[in-house]
């Protein structure tokens, strides 16, 4: 790329890196904290509330916004929708980092990191479905390293395991796609061993579903929210084709994620009048409920829908940030607000700054390593020595 | 919504026949949605 050698004279010191590099000197000491003093000297995690943001934000959120890699692969090569294929790179990066740093995260939350490769290889309990969890974010971590390995193999020169690896393609993405659908339910289901401590609107003999079905929309509108940010930021890193598809891209997720979100309100639905919760809907649990699936589903899939009627980019990238945010609510509804709902607010869970620095830290750290990979291998754009 | 079930068969035969219901609103519910998603798109797609 000719645009590269322009910014070599560069100062590092851009209002961006000293953010960020504020926020990793902060996050590089809590961790030492953190590892030194034990999980009491830098959360408020109690016998109550053993997972808090780290879990509900890091861990959920991370799982579900990185659902893009496997939605966008499956609609390029499994559905045969050619015209996506330039936002399947992006996808994959996005959805590698994701799940890279939802196992980072999780050293900080679990109590004894170096025991996370137990569950795989030492006493693997079948029946448990945090078992499940482990072993199938294990395996797509895996998959999804291999299917973003042609980028980083193409910007080192090494053709020959590039080109073994690209044809792997469609064998990774089914991989991808059975994998995603067992833990990206398997999250939800492990929140139905706990009826009596989350609030019944959230709790359902469905959450596994509500679980599948709103990564598929998160993952949609990750990518547009992706796309948008990275033609802001990164655009002189895009070739012709990508630049010519991306309106495409975000207006054909659009459509497809309000469709999805329109089922998904249908399902939640249907989760209360299975359980009879109406009731609960004229408290202040059901506004909050209502809340979330009105403000944060229903109004961003109508945008959707007319964003893709009348072909508005502005309005399907101002969704997409609602409807992420709406995942991210929900997420933190089920794992932190609406769980203990019961208890007295004197009991209740709130997370210490040192959590909030934490999760922040490893935000940023996702952002750099994004933004490390695109500015210098082949992701916005068609190695030449490559293009087909 | 306040209706006294004295059975399980009760419980199940109340929520079951609301659940029921609104499946069938769902699927009409959809199915308009999708027509007004896709209602000006160009008629010959090429999948």
């Amino acid at each position: 790329m000719p645009q590269e050698t322009a910014q070599v004279n560069k100062s590092i010191f851009t209002p961006f890196n000293v953010i960020a590099g504020m926020i990793i000197f902060c996050g590089l000491i809590i961790t030492v904290l953190r590892f030194t003093g034990g999980l009491g000297a830098v959360t408020n995690l109690d016998d109550n509330n053993p997972w808090g943001i780290w879990i509900g934000f890091d861990l959920l959120c991370g799982v579900a916004l990185a659902a893009g890699g496997y939605v966008t692969s499956a609609s390029c090569y499994i559905f045969g929708l050619k015209r996506f294929h330039s936002a399947v790179r992006p996808a994959i990066l996005t959805a590698f980092l994701g799940y890279a740093l939802v196992v980072m995260a999780l050293h900080y939350d679990v109590g004894r990191p170096w025991r996370l490769p137990y569950p795989i290889f030492l006493s693997p309990g079948t029946t448990s479905l945090l078992f499940e969890v482990g072993l199938c974010v294990f395996l797509y971590l895996t998959v999804l390293f291999i299917e973003f390995s042609p980028a980083a193999l193409e910007w080192l020169g090494l053709k020959k395991i590039r080109n073994l690896v690209v044809r792997l393609t469609l064998v990774l993405t089914i991989f991808g796609v059975i994998l995603s659908t067992l833990h990206q339910s398997s999250l939800g289901a492990l929140y139905m061993i706990a009826p009596s401590k989350l609030h019944p609107l959230w709790y359902s003999g469905y959450l596994p579903v509500f679980f599948f079905v709103s990564s598929v929309f998160a993952g949609l509108s990750m990518v547009i929210f992706e796309g948008s940010l990275a033609h802001r930021h990164l655009h002189h890193k895009m070739d012709e084709t990508h630049l010519e598809e991306s309106a495409g891209v975000a207006l054909g997720f659009g459509k497809a994620a309000a469709f999805v979100m329109m089922g998904y309100v249908g399902v939640k639905f249907i989760g209360i009048a299975m359980d009879n919760n109406w009731h609960y809907l004229a408290t202040g649990w059901g506004l909050w409920f209502l809340l979330e699936l009105i403000g944060f589903v229903v109004v961003p899939a109508f945008m959707y829908a007319i964003a893709a009627r009348d072909r508005n980019l502005r309005l399907v990238r101002w969704a997409s940030i609602l409807a992420v945010l709406g995942v991210v609510l929900n997420r933190l509804n089920i794992s932190v607000v609406a769980f203990n709902w019961h208890l007295p607010s004197a009991d209740r869970y709130f997370p210490s700054w040192m959590e909030i620095a934490i999760s922040l830290f490893i935000v940023t750290i996702g952002v750099v390593v994004y933004r490390f990979v695109t500015t210098r291998m082949p992701i916005f754009y068609e190695h030449p020595d490559y293009e087909h | 919504m306040d209706a006294l079930f004295y059975t399980l068969h009760d419980f199940l035969l109340h929520s079951k026949s609301i659940t029921y219901m609104m499946m069938g609103a769902v699927l009409i519910g959809l199915l308009l949605f999708w027509l007004f998603l896709s209602g000006r798109d160009e008629k010959k797609r090429t999948f």
